[in-house]
């Protein structure tokens, strides 16, 4: 009997029906809600700002004064909250779920930096204005710095790169700098990167016209030493490694290889986006490196915004020091000064080789970060590390019989798994990450690092507690069992309750479209 | 820590899962030498109270630009950003979420980058858009870089209208690439037949910033021919997006790119960052592009839905060969764009624009009034140049003693050149109001 309350209105579930084969008018299905483009919202005549026609003035255009429509729609403020609101949870998101990304550390991202990185003070204030007017921000700028410099062991420090892969760009600016200065430029034009390198890495060395050399793993899935050697040569600018690896490996012989490279005349670049499993812990300066970016999203928790904007500050041995790009921070008589010419460099007696961006780099995300600093202090780093690399090893220790794991513990920061575990079972890794998302998770690294095949790269942070990591493994173990079964119904075209099915991304590149165009205007009626 | 949710018995139990006797067990890899016992040399953790006190008090020492008459552009503006703005960039879904790989339960982040693409096209009267650059001045160095793909040429011009730290980033992009710059003198106004005369068979590109960055307004359709009769590309730049509401686009007046900062529609000023790169260009050139790409296709039950799309240029699948190094945009900044955009609709922007044109005239007319001052700027937007009695810098310096941020004294960013050295750059916006401009003109005719 189904139950009822006492006005009549039935407080049972009542009778479950397939929810996908209700049509419903809207296309909405509950909270799951469709969104038009912006554009196909355009009310003419509806604005969402308040502005005020400006009194008769002469214009100052010349010729120049743009007459045709634009094209923008017009939407009331409430419209475009709705919009926006509406667009919003079609996203998965860290505050939401766990997000274990491999090699992207998705932690948690505390609000009091987003209320720090507003103050007026920091905000509201111009990368131009008089220096003297804002001490505090390159007082902020300094601070950002020593605390780099401390965690890392590294004298010195470029804020200035936008993003990692523009550190790693500036990193190795620096170091083309300090072997041109030798008169070496021209003849070291080789760069070392392992193959299970982030693609980023052979990119950035091509940008600088260097000739792009691999070094194979062990079957250990770390640098081979003995092949790493014996590519070594006067003809060798430097190595670019990611350390701890992206198989989620410490490179054990990180010293051995240090020494070889300094011995052969070349630089070491450590790509520091895995800095996360180490900081407090370990510091790159005592492991012989001469440049590491530092991906401020990553290890010090700048939200990730959807894919940016990023921070990577570069840190700086003392070999590269005196070459770091304009703008920098020093003491002065008067506070801080801010250098950004090359003629007060000169007289600093330093030697930039130039600039990577207009202004001083991520103010924004420099507050945050250190924000986060602060809060964590260096013991809270050290926890840090500690616990990205308890909860990582804690997943590959619970799930290894369950999947694959290509290499022994213990990892770092990240847990790697192959698809060995799928063999046979007719289930890919792209559908066992797609099952991922009709539980309700987003799903971990796929297809990365290319050293593995059907890589799956968990990362689950620090900021997950044993519950989540429990559920998780759960979760993932249901999988792995219901695969093996030859169950597919959980996979075959997984998902089923996101906002969207696989979508076609063979279309969207046979056939780009772009942007958003009006219909054609309907011929008037005969 | 308020941050890390594993206690003490969790990482007992969780160790003894492992098999390992303490956390140290996991780091064995590290070479004995390279461990630290101890902490680091920094403060201990502190809780949210005191951090919000040690930043307050250093984001205290700061003049911020809303506090006082303001009027430094030069590449970043201070404009009014709608409550809406900041508010929506800050739900979870937008702020807390990565690049848009998954795009079954990314489709928020997809879809604005589809309106922003499409946004941006329109400004600047081109066919297509990227999902953004890190900012204005790395787009123009990817811009140049492109041209060379395209061109398969090795020379840039830069015009003399070009902001100097573009121009330093070009120059440093391309010094390590292996291509050649010729740079032009910085031009206060008049620079077209200088640009046209340095367009050779060589050139690859030309780059011309409009409004300059000085403050003209730049008509691009001569250059647009020359450039193209030589088979050379040209970039215009715009620094100042707002302009856009009011003058002729680039796409308009013949160019093949347009880069541009994008921080004037939804982002603050925040001290030079992070701002958001525009780059746009003409269909037959995307897959040169660099640079993330969102594309419209259909999902398995032939719902329309949205992907990155082109990503075969992309560094994660071409490494060494891919058009850019470049891995992550500037997605919360183009949303920002996005949503201030919208809620100014085709009406709101083309009169901000207008109330942005008409404040500058009214500054430029009213500081032409003070003796000594000559306004250089014949026709312009929002920013304009002036030629003081003396050097710019002591001006500023002492009208900043007065509490009013004056501009940029144009030899901070061109330095040892006796030409600039008296020379003011001026930008008024929507936030200046009469009395701001009121209190300029006194404290500059006290100070001269």
């Amino acid at each position: 009997m189904s139950a009822m309350n006492n006005q009549g209105r039935p407080t049972g579930a009542g009778e479950a029906t397939s929810s996908n084969s209700i049509q419903t008018y809207t296309g909405n299905r509950g909270l799951r809600l469709e969104e038009p483009l912006i554009f196909e919202l355009d009310n003419p005549g509806a604005c969402g700002v308040d502005l005020d026609e400006p009194d008769a003035f002469t214009s100052r255009l010349g010729s120049l004064e743009r007459k045709a429509r634009i094209g923008l729609p017009g939407v009331s403020e409430p419209d475009v909250m709705r919009h926006f609101v509406r667009l919003s949870r079609k996203n998965y998101s860290i505050d939401a779920g766990l997000y274990p990304l491999g090699s992207c550390t998705m932690k948690h991202n505390p609000r009091l930096n987003e209320k720090m990185a507003r103050l007026a003070g920091f905000g509201d204030v111009h990368p131009l204005q008089p220096q003297k007017t804002v001490q505090g921000a390159l007082e902020l700028m300094d601070t950002l710095a020593h605390w780099l410099k401390e965690l890392t062991g590294m004298p010195a420090v470029a804020l200035s790169p936008k993003a990692g892969a523009h550190g790693e760009l500036c990193g190795m600016m620096a170091i083309r700098a300090a072997l041109a200065a030798r008169g070496e430029a021209e003849t070291r034009t080789r760069i070392l990167v392992p193959e299970s390198a982030h693609g980023t890495n052979p990119a950035t060395a091509a940008l600088l016209n260097y000739k792009v050399d691999e070094i194979p793993a062990t079957a250990e899935g770390r640098v081979d030493l003995a092949a790493f050697k014996a590519k070594l040569g006067p003809d060798v600018a430097a190595i670019m490694l990611t350390n701890p690896n992206t198989c989620g490996l410490f490179e054990r012989d990180i010293i051995d290889i240090a020494d070889a490279v300094h011995a052969a005349g070349a630089y070491f670049y450590c790509d520091g986006a895995n800095f996360n499993a180490i900081v407090g812990r370990v510091r790159p300066g005592d492991l012989g490196i001469d440049a590491m970016h530092i991906n401020l999203h990553k290890t010090f928790s700048t939200p990730h915004g959807g894919g940016g904007p990023g921070a990577g500050p570069v840190v700086l041995s003392a070999a590269l020091a005196p070459f770091a790009p304009l703008p920098y921070v020093v003491h002065s008589a008067d506070g801080f000064k801010l250098v950004e010419t090359m003629g007060e460099a000169k007289v600093d007696g330093t030697d930039p080789f130039g600039r990577m961006v207009a202004f001083h780099g991520q103010m924004g995300m420099f507050v945050r970060a250190v924000a986060y600093m602060m809060s964590h202090g260096s013991d809270g780093l050290r926890q840090v590390a500690e616990d990205a690399v308890l909860n990582a090893n804690y997943v590959l220790a619970s799930l290894k019989d369950d999947l694959s794991a290509p290499f022994e513990g213990p990892c770092m920061h990240e847990a790697l798994f192959d698809d060995r575990f799928l063999k046979g079972t007719g289930v890919e890794t792209l559908d066992f990450a797609k099952a991922m998302i009709d539980e309700g998770y987003h799903p971990m690294t796929m297809y990365f690092p290319l050293v593995v095949h059907g890589a799956l790269l968990i990362e689950p942070t620090e900021t997950e507690s044993k519950k989540t990591l429990d559920q998780f493994i759960g979760t993932l173990k249901h999988l792995a069992k219901a695969a093996k079964g030859n169950d597919k119904t959980l996979f075959t075209g997984a998902p089923h309750f996101a906002p969207r099915h696989r979508l076609d991304e063979t279309l969207a590149a046979r056939n780009p479209v772009l942007r958003w165009q009006p219909a054609a205007p309907k011929q008037a009626a005969e | 820590m308020r941050y890390l949710p594993l206690t003490e018995n969790d990482r007992r139990e969780m160790l003894g899962v492992i098999g390992a006797k303490s956390v140290d067990d996991l780091f064995v890899d590290v070479p004995v030498r390279a461990r630290r016992a101890g902490l680091v040399d920094l403060p201990k953790r502190k809780g949210e109270l005191d951090v919000d006190r040690a930043l307050s008090a250093m984001a205290a020492k700061n003049v911020s630009a809303g506090s006082v008459p303001f009027f430094v552009g030069a590449g970043a503006y201070r404009h009014h950003v709608p409550s809406t703005v900041d508010h929506l960039i800050q739900r979870s879904e937008f702020l807390t979420s990565y690049t848009p790989y998954q795009p079954e339960i990314t489709q928020g982040t997809l879809q604005y980058l589809f309106e922003f693409q499409t946004q941006v096209a329109m400004l600047t009267g081109m066919d297509v858009a990227n999902a953004s650059m890190y900012d204005g001045s790395t787009a123009c160095g990817e811009a140049v870089l492109m041209a060379h793909r395209v061109t398969k040429r090795k020379k840039a011009v830069l015009s003399g209208t070009l902001h100097p730290h573009y121009r330093a980033v070009v120059e440093n992009i391309s010094e390590v690439g292996g291509y050649d710059v010729e740079a032009l003198a910085p031009a206060v106004s008049g620079a077209t037949e200088d640009i046209i005369s340095s367009i050779g068979d060589d050139t690859s590109c030309v780059v011309v910033q409009g409004p300059s960055f000085f403050g003209d307004l730049i008509d691009l359709r001569a250059i647009a021919d020359a450039a193209h009769a030589k088979g050379a590309l040209l970039i215009a730049v715009v620094t100042e997006i707002i302009s856009l509401g009011l003058v002729t686009p680039p796409g308009d007046m013949g160019a093949d790119i347009v880069v541009g900062e994008g921080q004037s529609i939804g982002n603050g000023l925040n001290f030079g960052g992070p701002y958001v790169g525009l780059f746009a260009t003409k269909t037959k050139y995307v897959r040169q592009m660099p640079g993330r790409l969102c594309g419209e296709t259909v999902d398995a039950v032939g719902e329309r839905g949205f992907v990155l799309t082109l990503s075969t240029r992309e560094q994660h699948i071409r490494r060494e060969k891919a058009t850019s190094n470049i891995c992550t945009n500037s997605g919360l900044c183009c949303l920002a764009f996005t949503i201030h955009l919208s809620l100014l609709g085709e009406d709101g922007f083309k009169r901000l624009a207008r109330i942005n044109h008409a404040n500058a005239v009214k500054l430029a007319d009213a500081l032409a009034t003070v003796k000594g001052v000559e306004v250089l700027s014949k026709t312009f937007f929002n920013e304009f140049t002036i030629r003081l009695p003396r050097s710019a810098a002591g001006i500023v310096d002492a009208l900043a003693d007065k509490k009013v941020i004056a501009g940029l004294p144009a030899s901070r960013l061109i330095p040892n050149d006796k030409s600039v050295e008296n020379l003011l750059i001026v930008a008024s916006t929507e936030i200046n109001t009469d009395d701001d401009r009121a209190a300029f003109v006194a404290a500059l005719k006290e100070v001269l």
